[in-house]
C-alpha cells in the first residue's frame, strides 16, 4: 500500500488470532439468524418438517459429516506438523484436507441434483402445487442453509489454497504460523456449522 | 510482543477426538430410529452440542488459549441462546 | 520495521508525501487519520443529500394535499432519506470518523491493528453507498418500503429493491470490519501501563459499540439476503402466501436494528464523556460506573428489539417482556446523564463551542430519552405507534444524539485534526441557529403525534396545519445553522489560525502530540505510570 508499509511488518500472532475469532463470531451469528428462522418454522410446522426430511438421504448426509470431521482433524494436525517443523507433512495434510473439501462439494452437487430432478428447488411450481406450506419452508431453508454452507466451503478452499502456497514458499513457518492457524480456525467453523445442520435437516424423520 | 511458546498438540489427541466425534455422529443417527417424542430434538441438539464443544475445545485450541478468548466464545454463545429464547417469548405464547 | 527510520516525525500526516500523489495519496492510504478524514468527507457529502431529501419532505408537508410531490415520490424520498441517514451516516458516524482518527492516538498506538483492513472497510463503505444510489438512479422506481424493508412489501413492490438491499448488506460488512479492527486494536495495542481501567471513555464506548457491530450486523445481513432470495426465487421464508411469517422478518430486522441505535448513541456518549471533563477541568465523575453503564447499554440493548413491534401481532407475553426490558435500558442511560452533570458540578467550566454542543446534546438527549419511555411503555405505544410522535422521538435521539455529539466532537478535535482553529464567533452563531431550528423542527412532531397524525403520509388533515408550518420553518432555520457551521469549518481547515497542540488543556493522550499529528502519532510510545490516568486534572 502507500506510505506506511512498515505497519504491516508488525507481526502479532495473538492479535490476528483474536481477529479471526471475532470474524468467526460474525459467521456464527450469520448462521445464527438462519437457525432462528429454522427453529421458528419447525416449531410452527413440526409434522411437515418430519415429512419433508424423509426426502433427504441420510446416508449421503452422514457421509459428508464423516468427510468434514476427518478434514477438520487433518487440518488441525497440519498445524501441529508446522510447529514441529515438518514441512512435507504439513503440506500433505493440507492437501488431504483440500481434497476432502472437494469431495464434500461433489457429494453436495449430486445431492442437490437429485432434488432438482424431483422438482424440488427454490421457487419450483411443483413444490407450490404438491407440497404443504411447511414442506416448502423446509426445502427453502434447506437450500439456503446448505447453500450458504457450501459457499463457506468454497471460501475455506480459497483460504487453504493461500495457506498451502505460503507454506510451500516458506513464508508460513513455525515462527509465523498465523495464516495456517487462521485457515484452520475457519475450517473448523465450517465443520461446526455442519455439525448442527446435519441433525436438523437429515435426522428429524 | 515476543509471543508465548505455542502449545503443540500431539497428533494422538486429534485422532482420539475424531474417533469420539465419529462415535457421537453414529450415535445420533442411531437414536433417530428410536421414538423419543418430544425429546428427539433435545437429544439431537445435545449430541450436536457435545460434538461442537469437542471441536471448539480441541480442534480450535480453546483449551490452550488465554482465558479471555474462552470467555468471549462462551459469552457469544450465551448471547445467541438468549436471543433465541427471547424470540420464543413471542412464538411460544402466541 | 526497516522503514521506521525513514518516517520523519516532524512532518504532519496531512503533509506527508508517500508513494502516491494527489487524491491517490488519500484513497490508498492506510493511515488511520487519513481514513478517518476520508470517512468524514464521504459522509458529509451523503449527509447533504440526506438533508436535501429531508427538506423536500418538510416542504411537501408545509400544506395539506400535494405541494411538490405525489404520494409515490414521498414514499421514495422518505425511504432513501432513511437508508442514507441510518446506514451511511449515523451507524458508521462517530466510530468511522473520530474512532478511526482518535482511537489509536488516545490509547497510545501508531495505528489500528489491521491498517489494510481499515482501508478496505472504507472502500466497502463506498461500494455499499454506490449500490444504494444505483437503486435510486436506475430501474423501475426508487425503493419505497421505508428504510426498514418490511416483508412482505419489500419483495412484492415493483421498485428497484435489490441494489438497495444488497447495498445495506455491504454497508453492514464495512461496519463489521471496523468493529473487528477496533476490538483487536484495544486488546493488543494499548500503551504500556494503560490498563483497561485507565483507558479513556471514548475508546471504551467504541469497544462496546464494536461488539454490537460484530454480533448484531450479521443477523440483519442474513435477513436481507433472505429478502433478496425471496424476491428472486420465492423461497417462502417471509411470504405469508407460502407459510412464511412476516413478523419473523420484523424480529430479525430489529434484532440488529435496535442494537444499531446503540451503535449510534454509545460513541456519541463517549465523545461527550471526553468533552465534559476537559471543559470542566475536572476528573470525570464515576469513571468506572460510566464504563459499566456503557457495557450494560450494549448488553441490555440487545434484548429490547421487540418494542418496535408492539402492534405487529406478537404475543402478549412478548409485548410486556420487551416493555420491561426497554425500561431497564433507560437506567444506564440516565446514570450517564447524572455523571456528566456531576462532573460539571464545582468544576471550572470553560464555556467554548464544544461545550455548547455537548450541553445541548444532554438537553436533546434527555427529551429524546424520556419520549422514548413514552413509546417504550406498552400501553402508550399502542396509541402512539406509527405517528409523528415516534418520528419526533427518534430524530431527537438519533439526529439529536448523534448530530449534536458529532458537532461537539468535531469542534473539540478540529484543532487536533487540521492543526488550525475555527472562528469561534461564527461557530457559536451556527450552533445557536441550528439548535433553535432543531427544536422548532422536531418538537411539533410530539404534539402532532399525540393529536393522531400518522407518519409516512404526504398528506394530512387541515387540523394539523399550524404545527406542520412551524416544523417546516424549523427545517429551514436548522439548515441555515448547518450551512454556517459547515462553511465555517471548511474555511478554517484551510485558512484558520494555527492551533496549539493542546488548546483546551485536555489530559488524554491525543493532546500530547503536535497538531496535526505526525504520520506515526508518537515519537516514542507513551507510558502510563502508576498515578497517570486520562482525566488527571488539578
Amino acid at each position: 500500500m502507500s506510505q506506511v508499509i512498515h505497519h504491516d511488518e508488525h507481526y502479532d500472532p495473538e492479535g490476528s488470532k483474536i481477529g479471526m475469532w471475532l470474524f468467526i463470531f460474525t459467521e456464527l451469528l450469520l448462521f445464527g439468524g438462519l437457525f432462528i428462522v429454522y427453529s421458528v418454522y419447525r416449531y410452527m410446522n413440526p409434522d411437515a418438517f418430519h415429512l419433508a426430511a424423509e426426502e433427504l438421504n441420510t446416508t449421503v448426509g452422514a457421509l459428508n459429516t464423516v468427510i468434514l470431521l476427518i478434514s477438520s482433524m487433518t487440518i488441525a494436525m497440519s498445524t501441529t506438523a508446522l510447529q514441529k517443523k515438518q514441512k512435507a507433512t504439513t503440506i500433505v495434510l493440507l492437501e488431504i484436507t483440500f481434497m476432502l473439501a472437494l469431495i464434500f462439494l461433489v457429494n453436495k452437487y449430486f445431492e442437490w441434483g437429485v432434488k432438482f430432478d424431483h422438482g424440488i428447488f427454490p421457487g419450483s411450481e411443483f413444490m407450490k402445487a404438491e407440497m404443504s406450506q411447511g414442506e416448502v419452508l423446509f426445502f427453502g431453508l434447506y437450500f439456503v442453509m446448505t447453500g450458504l454452507h457450501a459457499l463457506h466451503i468454497i471460501a475455506g478452499l480459497v483460504i487453504m489454497g493461500f495457506a498451502l502456497a505460503r507454506v510451500q514458499k516458506g513464508t508460513v513457518h513455525a515462527d509465523r504460523p498465523s495464516l495456517l492457524e487462521n485457515a484452520g480456525l475457519y475450517w473448523h467453523l465450517v465443520d461446526l456449522i455442519w455439525i448442527f445442520l446435519f441433525p436438523l435437516f437429515y435426522l428429524i424423520t | 510482543m515476543e509471543n508465548e511458546k505455542h502449545h503443540i498438540v500431539p497428533y494422538r489427541i486429534y485422532a482420539i477426538i475424531l474417533l469420539l466425534l465419529l462415535l457421537l455422529t453414529f450415535l445420533s443417527i442411531a437414536i433417530t430410529n428410536i421414538e423419543l417424542g418430544a425429546f428427539t430434538v433435545a437429544g439431537a441438539l445435545l449430541l450436536a452440542s457435545i460434538k461442537s464443544s469437542l471441536v471448539l475445545v480441541y480442534f480450535m485450541h480453546l483449551k490452550f488459549d488465554k482465558a479471555y478468548i474462552q470467555i468471549m466464545v462462551g459469552l457469544v454463545i450465551l448471547l445467541f441462546i438468549a436471543v433465541v429464547l427471547v424470540t420464543f417469548f413471542d412464538y411460544y405464547f402466541r | 520495521m526497516q522503514t521506521s527510520s525513514k518516517i520523519p516525525t516532524d512532518v504532519s500526516y496531512l503533509e506527508y508525501k508517500g508513494k502516491h500523489k494527489g487524491l491517490k495519496a488519500w484513497i490508498f492510504s492506510t493511515d488511520h487519520k487519513r481514513i478517518g478524514l476520508l470517512y468524514l468527507y464521504s459522509m458529509m457529502t451523503l449527509f447533504l443529500v440526506g438533508v436535501v431529501l429531508g427538506l423536500a419532505m418538510k416542504f411537501e408537508l408545509i400544506a395539506p394535499g400535494k405541494t411538490i410531490m405525489e404520494a409515490k415520490d414521498y414514499n421514495a424520498v422518505f425511504t432513501v432519506h432513511g437508508v442514507i441517514m441510518i446506514f451511511m451516516i449515523v451507524i458508521p458516524g462517530l466510530p468511522a470518523v473520530f474512532g478511526n482518527f482518535m482511537l489509536p492516538i488516545m490509547i497510545g498506538a501508531k495505528d489500528v491493528a489491521f491498517p489494510k483492513l481499515n482501508l478496505l472497510s472504507w472502500w466497502v463503505y463506498i461500494a455499499g453507498a454506490f449500490l444504494v444510489i444505483t437503486s435510486v438512479l436506475f430501474g423501475d422506481g426508487s425503493p419505497d418500503t421505508g428504510w426498514t424493508f418490511y416483508a412482505p412489501y419489500s419483495f412484492k413492490t415493483g421498485a428497484n429493491m435489490l441494489p438497495a438491499i444488497f447495498g445495506a448488506f455491504v454497508l453492514g460488512f464495512s461496519s463489521i470490519l471496523t468493529g473487528l479492527n477496533f476490538i483487536v486494536t484495544m486488546h493488543r495495542m494499548r500503551a504500556p501501563g494503560m490498563t483497561w481501567t485507565k483507558m479513556p471513555l471514548f475508546p471504551w464506548s467504541l469497544y462496546g459499540t464494536a461488539w454490537i457491530q460484530l454480533l448484531a450486523t450479521p443477523i440483519v445481513g442474513i435477513t436481507l439476503v433472505l429478502v433478496a432470495l425471496e424476491r428472486i426465487f420465492g423461497i417462502g421464508v417471509f411470504d405469508p402466501a407460502l407459510g412464511g411469517d412476516p413478523i419473523l422478518y420484523q424480529h430479525l430486522f430489529w434484532i440488529y436494528s435496535h442494537p444499531a441505535v446503540y451503535v449510534m448513541i454509545l460513541p456519541a456518549m463517549g465523545a461527550i464523556s471526553e468533552i465534559i471533563p476537559t471543559f470542566s477541568q475536572k476528573h470525570i465523575f464515576g469513571y468506572k460506573v460510566l464504563v459499566v453503564s456503557t457495557l450494560a447499554i450494549a448488553f441490555v440493548g440487545y434484548f429490547v428489539w421487540g418494542h418496535h413491534m408492539f402492534t405487529s401481532g406478537m404475543s402478549g407475553t412478548a409485548q410486556y417482556t420487551f416493555s420491561i426490558l426497554t425500561f431497564l435500558v433507560a437506567i444506564p442511560s440516565a446514570i450517564k446523564v447524572f455523571n456528566w452533570i456531576s462532573t460539571m458540578y464545582k468544576g471550572s467550566i470553560n464555556v467554548q463551542t464544544p461545550f455548547y454542543w455537548a450541553a445541548s446534546f444532554i438537553f436533546v438527549f434527555l427529551i429524546g430519552g424520556l419520549s422514548g419511555l413514552v413509546v417504550g411503555a406498552l400501553a402508550t405505544n399502542v396509541y402512539l405507534h406509527d405517528t409523528a410522535f415516534v418520528v419526533g422521538h427518534f430524530h431527537f435521539i438519533v439526529f439529536g444524539g448523534v448530530g449534536f455529539s458529532f458537532f461537539a466532537a468535531i469542534h473539540y478535535w478540529f484543532p487536533k485534526m487540521f492543526g488550525r482553529m475555527y472562528d469561534t464567533t461564527w461557530a457559536n452563531i451556527g450552533w445557536l441557529i441550528f439548535t433553535i431550528g432543531f427544536l422548532a423542527l422536531y418538537s411539533p412532531m410530539f404534539y402532532l403525534g399525540m393529536q393522531g397524525m400518522p407518519r409516512r403520509y404526504y398528506d394530512y388533515m387541515e387540523e394539523f396545519h399550524a404545527a406542520n408550518i412551524l416544523s417546516t420553518l424549523g427545517s429551514w432555520v436548522m439548515t441555515l445553522g448547518l450551512i454556517i457551521v459547515i462553511i465555517n469549518l471548511f474555511r478554517s481547515a484551510k485558512n484558520g489560525p494555527i492551533a496549539e497542540a493542546n488548546p483546551w488543556n485536555g489530559k488524554t493522550l491525543e493532546w500530547t502530540v503536535p497538531s496535526p499529528p505526525p504520520l506515526e502519532n508518537f515519537d516514542e510510545i507513551p507510558e502510563y505510570k502508576e498515578h497517570d490516568g486520562p482525566y488527571e486534572y488539578q
